[in-house]
């Protein structure tokens, strides 16, 4: 007779089998029985937060930054809903998450029972797929099954609803299965023969470029090595979306910066010009393309995503291979290695007058903006942050806002893995926590939150969790005293109309590092500003810094709504020449 | 040009919308067509009708028939994302004049009102197999099976005689010849 097994014997049992060592959570009343199990597994740490949806961030930032899956334990009701953000944000973002939340006792399901929801049905359109365990026996293969479903394929979250009665009830634990294929989704089923029309648009292209995504950062590490050596070998630009950046070398000559609404001139002019457009693990987001009708207009399109679903939602592509992005690449280099044999280089001359006119539009300098020596200027700021941490391996968390897309635009990234902000859902408060969650997974990394104040004040508890567990993680918040990104909207779109967009009674930041016991650094000098970030930096220990930044800076470039890739604002700096010229705003 | 206030690009121009039937092989457990339903209302798309019953009891399987209308990009983002839910085994889907389905809606009509008016719906339902379900000397209950504009006229047709109930089901379809939908 085996052995039996508690229900939450069996979900430890589990996430050991699972290679789990961290778990962010909360405790209530529904998965008490789990919490009292917890001793029992000295492998399995937990991490306690502050309210469930810093849970679910720290869980993403954690898949982030290791690869590996994030695991949140909560409550049944409150603690289910509040995950909901976390759980959608990682379902918009593809991040591996698996959520394990409490249920009432089945034979109460159903009669509004305290501190019942029915979390299956909330969480049903935010998961990939979402389990209740009715039956003990279930269990094991249901945990198992998460953990396949939440990893392959495009990567999301799922979650497991486990009623009390089921974590108390004894079954047989099972071991995970041996890989066997997931009811039939296969994942790789591109042929030698897209390969081989991919080659030949690549042989035949005067203006290509490459559009790399995040589906290049969840194919893992391997994936940037292809692309790095796919990019080599046919020396073509590349530009990447918010949330590719890393996966390509930020430093790199042929590296355009970031596309779309707040990328650079040269990215969206190269993207709208183009011949050839090789889309590697991106989703064609509205953020990206702009004017859909106007996208890209005249060229081959080729898109390269593990998801079929992905492929012509958006924009009508030439050429679709559905595949793992590092299989797709690898093969990809390995037949251009082989064409290459004996030919010497490949189609680079042919390219060589594409790269001229990058190069004039890369010469307009669109980052560029008017430094000030009076004030801090938030761009400045970013620059400066990256100056004095670019040679240790730093990890940068942001929220959502103007700061995310200063800190997109400045900040240069070398390795993937390194970079994680919330992009699809666009959820302010996801940094602070998701830096918590990217600091367990790397102690002894250097981990900052790049922050605007109204952002982080939205989960500014998790503070807290830093300081309990002495989680190193700097806090650098360009404080601007608006919802700088909805400000910014009002001034161009709405008149200046600044309906509700300035936070009065802000608190005061040194304080507060104060009252969670951390340190508080502020700076409102740029004359200062080197000496206080180094200061961060060598402080071992949370750090909150309080970064006092021009609050009237605008985002640019920036592709105004409804407008394709190449007709951009430009910086204050070109808005200037134009008004001189009397052209306006809006440059072709 | 007025300037755009919103965030969003504006709606670019629709291409032709057809009507499509889905046939869908899923897992009978629970919460499933909840899955499949919901990913049409979350993402917009239309319902026309829908059917739904275990076909295999031993394997567990059941059958969901989907009537809809979109582009047809649409209509491939509906296909693809039926094929990502976990549940779904394998994913159909026609045109409505696709001349090698079949493609069938039953629907039951009560009839109040005297013999003659009776025979009357009888005979205008002659086309569409009608069957007695049950008589009375003042009423009487036909089932029919039909295509769904046939039942809609049928409808109307049967009004002046005395329907006062009709029921009806979802389209079910199946494939002409031996060949089976893959």
């Amino acid at each position: 007779m085996p052995k039996l097994l508690t229900g939450a014997e069996i979900v430890f049992k589990c996430l050991e089998d699972q290679k789990v060592n961290h778990i962010f959570g909360y405790p209530g009343g529904a998965v008490l029985p789990i919490y009292d199990e917890l001793k029992n597994h000295p492998s399995i740490k937990h991490i306690l937060v502050r309210h469930e949806q810093g849970a679910g961030h720290a869980a993403e930032g954690y898949a982030r930054s290791s690869g590996k899956p994030g695991v949140v334990l909560v409550t049944s009701g409150p603690g289910a809903t509040n995950v909901v953000t976390a759980l959608t944000d990682a379902y918009m973002d593809s991040v591996p998450m698996v959520c394990i939340s409490g249920q009432v006792p089945t034979h109460l399901i159903g009669t509004d029972a305290f501190q019942e929801c029915d979390t299956t049905g909330i969480t049903r359109p935010c998961t990939k797929h979402n389990w209740l365990v009715k039956d003990i026996n279930e269990l094991s293969d249901v945990m198992h099954e998460a953990f396949k479903v939440a990893t392959t394929g495009r990567p999301g979250p799922v979650l497991i609803d486990i009623p009390k009665d089921i974590q108390f009830a004894k079954a047989k634990y099972k071991k995970p299965k041996k890989e066997k294929s997931l009811n039939g989704k296969s994942h790789n089923k591109f042929s030698t023969d897209e390969i081989d029309q991919l080659i030949n648009l690549i042989s035949k292209t005067k203006k290509p470029i490459i559009y790399s995504g995040g589906g290049v950062i969840n194919s893992g590490p391997k994936a940037s090595e292809a692309l790095r050596k796919f990019v080599e070998l046919t020396g073509f630009p590349i530009t990447s979306t918010l949330q590719g950046l890393g996966a390509y070398p930020g430093d790199d000559n042929q590296f355009l910066g970031m596309l779309g609404m707040h990328g650079t001139y040269e990215a969206n002019n190269a993207m709208h010009d183009c011949d050839l457009l090789i889309n590697i693990g991106a989703r064609f987001d509205d953020r990206i393309t702009g004017k859909i009708d106007e996208f890209s207009p005249n060229s081959k399109k080729v898109h390269i995503d593990i998801d079929p679903s992905s492929i012509n939602k958006i924009i009508k592509v030439d050429l679709a291979i559905v595949g793992d992005v590092t299989k797709v690449i690898d093969k990809v280099n390995k037949t251009i290695v082989k064409k290459k044999n004996g030919n010497g280089k490949s189609n680079k001359p042919n390219i060589a007058k594409w790269w001229e006119q990058i190069q004039k539009w890369r010469s307009k300098d669109s980052l560029n903006f008017i430094n000030s020596e009076d004030s801090i200027k938030p761009q400045h700021a970013v620059q400066r942050l990256y100056e004095l941490t670019k040679n240790k391996d730093t990890y940068v968390t942001t929220e959502v806002g103007q700061h995310q897309m200063w800190a997109a635009q400045h900040y240069k990234f070398n390795k993937p893995n390194r970079w994680m902000t919330s992009g699809g859902l666009g959820t302010m408060g996801y940094g602070l926590p998701a830096a918590v969650g990217v600091q367990v997974a790397h102690p002894e990394k250097l981990v900052i939150d790049i922050a605007g104040e109204a952002s982080v004040l939205m989960t500014m508890q998790e503070m807290s969790t830093a300081v309990q567990y002495n989680l190193p993680i700097k806090i650098f918040i360009l404080n601007n005293q608006y919802m700088g990104m909805v400000r910014q909207w009002q001034e161009l779109l709405h008149e200046k109309n600044y309906s509700e967009s300035y936070s009065e009674a802000l608190p005061d930041f040194m304080k507060m590092a104060d009252a969670y016991g951390c340190k508080g650094i502020k700076a409102d000098n740029p004359l200062e500003l080197d000496e206080k970030i180094q200061e961060m930096v060598d402080h071992n220990g949370p750090v909150i810094f309080d970064c006092h930044v021009d609050p009237n800076e605008n985002c640019f470039p920036m592709i105004p709504s409804g407008k394709p890739h190449n007709q951009m604002i430009l910086g204050p700096n070109d808005q200037e020449e134009n008004k001189i010229k009397g052209k306006g705003k809006a440059l072709v | 040009m007025p300037k755009s206030k919103s965030a969003y690009s504006s709606p670019s121009i629709k291409q032709k919308s057809d009507t499509y039937i889905f046939v869908v092989w899923v897992d009978n457990e629970a919460g499933v067509l909840a899955r499949v339903v919901g990913l049409f209302s979350g993402r917009g798309y239309n319902i026309e009708s829908l059917a739904v019953a275990e076909i295999d009891a031993i394997k567990n399987i059941s059958r969901i028939t989907i009537v809809t209308t979109g582009t047809p990009q649409v209509i491939d983002q509906i296909r693809l994302q039926l094929t990502k839910l976990v549940p779904v085994h394998k994913v159909a889907e026609f045109k409505r004049d696709d001349k090698d389905v079949i493609f069938k809606e039953m629907a039951l009509f009560k009839i109040v009102g005297k013999k003659n008016k009776i025979e009357k719906c009888l005979n205008a339902c002659k086309k569409f197999n009608p069957v007695v379900l049950d008589e009375t000397k003042s009423s009487a209950v036909i089932q029919i099976t039909a295509l769904r504009r046939e039942i809609d006229k049928m409808n109307k047709k049967l009004k002046p005689l005395g329907l006062i109930s009709t029921s009806r089901t979802g389209a079910v379809a199946m494939t002409r010849g031996a060949k089976i939908f893959n």
